[in-house]
């Protein structure tokens, strides 16, 4: 029997197709099988099941290309369950996990234990990125093709830049041979070892070992002549400063393959918010000057950086309640991605299709997903939320098993009501009990 | 078959490389190996065509098949045959080749057959020496003969090279099989594809009017010859390809793939093969498709030509006469 889902009276916002418009969309057997702006306006459906939006955003899932678990090897600090959880809290649909796992997804095998887990266990959709050289090293391709053949959907050394150009050049190489799509994370091995924050005056006084952002952009620079070479897809995993940035809008104009993205972090918080030595706010790439933090956001508005993620890294208390300079990178964010790019909206610089468009359409479109869309006929992904909902971000709150947010007690407007994925709701706010 | 008399068949004194040949010199060589093929499957192989000439297999680089083949070659054309093999150090290579020419040319060869690792040794050693040279195969350069006794191959089974469709499979960045062939295929009027990874093509390979397929199986639509190459497992585990068996999964020629050429598609392969890397068994023994051992017979009987063709114009310049 079919199974359907009717929603009326919504604020459809489609991004592929530039849709902002007051309507209804209709799911059966898990897709969109129906949507526009006058679907159920005058009539009531004659569904079983209606949701009434009350002219809340009904927009496609959020895709997060950026998001590390602790499945397998670390199952106290994240399971791909509880990863699940806080997506579907935050209104991503589907969540794309590195490789850098114990053991690192480098076989095809993993990435298909991956699959498997994930589908048994997972809300939301989980799509693995396979490692690019073995364990990581930086030395040896993996197997490429094979693993895009057990559904890896690119290929990424995760938060380690390859150091060797010849290694890299010749994986790019063989990459473009299957055309997949390379994610690469910048920053230079050597110059920020050791390194804990970005290099200025607020380090300085802090007395914490710090990296300039060249450290970042000289290997955009580098991956960008290697794209040229070899005709590899790249895509920058995650750039923080105004260098890397002019550099990438170049290649671009030179028709290069390249995109990147942007942490919601990178967008909200600078050096500064570091302040006395909040681990939870120690990242990579670090969080860097006010100007950078705003060419960062200018980038969003003006459409020269693609995508924005989550960049989830769930650490536990022993890895973070550590001295600064000890304690491990990384921030959760799966659950603020959606608040925190608003952000951005609510500032006015960007209207609100054009911030979802960046965790939709974009990121399906570079990853190739038939996925992040409104259409007729693609996966029933979606969130709905109320874009101007005041709140406060309660760390408790969080669905996620570690609760390293850099944005504890931050005021935000917009977070996820109610998420769908495959036409089945995987989060309702209006169920949650206080955690 | 008496060389005085014969007709000259090669405008140079030395056989480097299958560029400089026109297709004339080509097909002057096939038509005498056609002839070399018949006195092998005679009872008595023997000719005395080379009497009193002096044959020097000089190679750097280990090879049992080429250097056989080279070996029987000359004896079965009457030469006295040296084998020298020479492990190359890795120091100071290069005064080693010239000391090494200059002491041959005091032993007076007429023709030295040479296979070094490095491109333009052959070359090198052809402007040092008064002999004779052929290339048995410099580094990624050429081996000219390699390519004709392919070519030799293909026209025995009764293919016209004109409008062929051959694709050449594998490592064509190190392999100086498939520089020769290239050469010799399309001076001969047959298409050329090449079929390999990207890490596998050289650069620009496009250049050499060849067409280029990443994807085995479009490259292999429609083709009458399939020629796999080695692929040396040095180049494996990570460097340029990331396995063995992802390489046989994209790469390996086994009957499925194969079944998108054309039906009467011949597999030709220079040896030794990896089995279950660039070839499946099941298609290197299939007698159906598979001339690899053809290919071996038919190495014999073209080196005997270079031979004789050689040996013509050194009776031509009266050098060493007999």
């Amino acid at each position: 029997m079919t199974k359907r889902l009717a929603f009326r009276n919504a604020r459809l916002i489609d991004p592929a197709s530039g849709l902002d418009a007051r309507g209804g969309l209709l799911v059966e057997n898990g897709k969109i099988a129906d949507v526009g702006p006058r679907l159920f306006n005058d009539a009531d459906p004659h569904d079983p099941e209606v949701i009434d939006c009350k002219g809340l955003v009904l927009a496609p899932g959020l895709i997060d290309m950026r998001v590390f678990t602790g499945e397998p090897g670390s199952e106290h600090r994240e399971t791909l369950a509880s990863a699940g959880e806080a997506a579907a809290a935050g209104g991503v649909t589907t969540i794309i996990v590195m490789p850098n796992t114990d053991p690192v997804l480098d076989e095809p095998s993993l990435v298909d234990f991956i699959r498997r887990r994930a589908a048994a266990t997972s809300k939301v959709r989980v799509l693995p990125m396979a490692a690019l050289t073995h364990a990581l090293e930086g030395e040896r391709m993996t197997e490429i093709g094979l693993l895009h053949e057990a559904g890896a959907v690119a290929f990424t050394d995760g938060d380690r830049s390859i150091a060797n150009t010849r290694v890299l050049r010749r994986a790019l190489s063989y990459a473009a041979t299957f055309d997949v799509l390379i994610v690469g994370h910048a920053e230079d091995p050597e110059l920020s070892a050791n390194t804990a924050m970005n290099e200025g005056e607020f380090a300085t006084r802090l007395g914490i070992p710090a990296a300039p952002p060249a450290a970042e952009t000289m290997i955009v620079e580098r991956d960008i002549r290697l794209v040229e070479l070899t005709g590899a897809r790249y895509h920058f995993a995650q750039i923080s400063c105004r260098a890397s940035l002019e550099a990438i809008v170049a290649a671009k104009a030179r028709g290069l393959p390249i995109t990147c993205g942007v942490s919601a972090h990178h967008l909200s918080l600078n050096e500064l918010d570091v302040g006395s030595y909040f681990t939870f706010r120690k990242v990579k790439p670090p969080l860097r000057s006010e100007a950078d933090r705003a060419e960062m956001a200018d980038g969003i508005a003006e459409g020269h950086i693609d995508v924005i993620v989550s960049s989830h890294d769930p650490q536990a208390a022993d890895t973070k309640r550590l001295p600064f300079a000890q304690a491990a990178f990384g921030t959760v964010g799966l659950e603020t991605l959606l608040p925190a790019a608003l952000t951005i909206h609510h500032n006015g610089r960007a209207n609100l299709g054009h911030i979802l468009k960046t965790m939709t359409e974009a990121p399906a479109r570079i990853l190739g997903l038939d996925s992040g869309k409104l259409a007729k006929g693609t996966p029933a992904d979606m969130v709905l939320f109320d874009p101007d909902e005041p709140f406060v971000l309660d760390p408790a709150d969080l669905h996620s098993r570690a609760r390293n947010t850099p944005f504890e007690g931050r005021k935000f407007q917009g977070r996820a009501k109610m998420t769908f994925v495959g036409g089945e709701c995987v989060f309702d706010r209006a169920k949650e009990k206080k955690r | 078959m008496t060389s005085a008399t014969a007709a000259p068949i090669l405008s140079s004194s030395h056989l480097l490389g299958i560029e400089g040949l026109s297709a004339g010199e080509i097909t002057g060589l096939l038509d005498l190996a056609d002839e070399y093929v018949r006195l092998n499957r005679a009872a008595d192989k023997k000719s005395a065509l080379l009497r009193g000439r002096t044959l020097i297999n000089l190679f750097f680089e280990a090879s049992t098949r080429t250097q056989s083949s080279f070996e029987l070659a000359g004896k079965r054309l009457g030469a006295d045959v040296l084998n020298m093999s020479v492990k190359t150090s890795s120091v100071s290579k290069g005064e080693t080749l010239l000391d090494t020419a200059a002491t041959l040319n005091a032993m007076r060869p007429d023709i030295l057959i040479v296979r070094h690792p490095d491109s333009g040794a052959a070359e090198l050693l052809a402007r040092k020496l008064d002999c004779s040279v052929v290339n048995a195969g410099d580094g990624s350069h050429e081996h000219p003969t390699q390519a004709l006794l392919d070519a030799l191959t293909i026209r025995r089974r009764g293919r016209k090279f004109e409008g062929l469709i051959v694709a050449i499979c594998g490592d064509i960045a190190h392999s100086r099989v498939a520089r020769s062939n290239i050469h010799l295929l399309s001076r001969m009027g047959a298409r050329v594809r090449l079929i390999a990874p990207r890490t596998l093509l050289p650069a620009d390979a496009d250049r050499f009017g060849a067409d280029i397929f990443t994807d085995m199986r479009e490259g292999l639509k429609g083709v009458d010859i399939v020629m796999m190459l080695r692929l040396q497992l040095e180049r494996m585990a990570g460097a340029l390809v990331p396995s063995t068996r992802e390489y046989f999964r994209f790469y390996g020629l086994d009957h499925e793939k194969l079944k998108l050429a054309k039906p009467s598609a011949l597999v030709m392969h220079p040896g030794p093969m990896n089995r279950g890397v660039e070839i499946d068994s099941a298609v290197a023994d299939d007698l159906e498709v598979s001339v690899i051992q053809e290919q071996v017979e038919n190495g014999v009987a073209i080196r005997m030509a270079v031979l004789d063709a050689l040996n013509r114009g050194l009776a031509l310049e009266g050098r060493n006469a007999p």
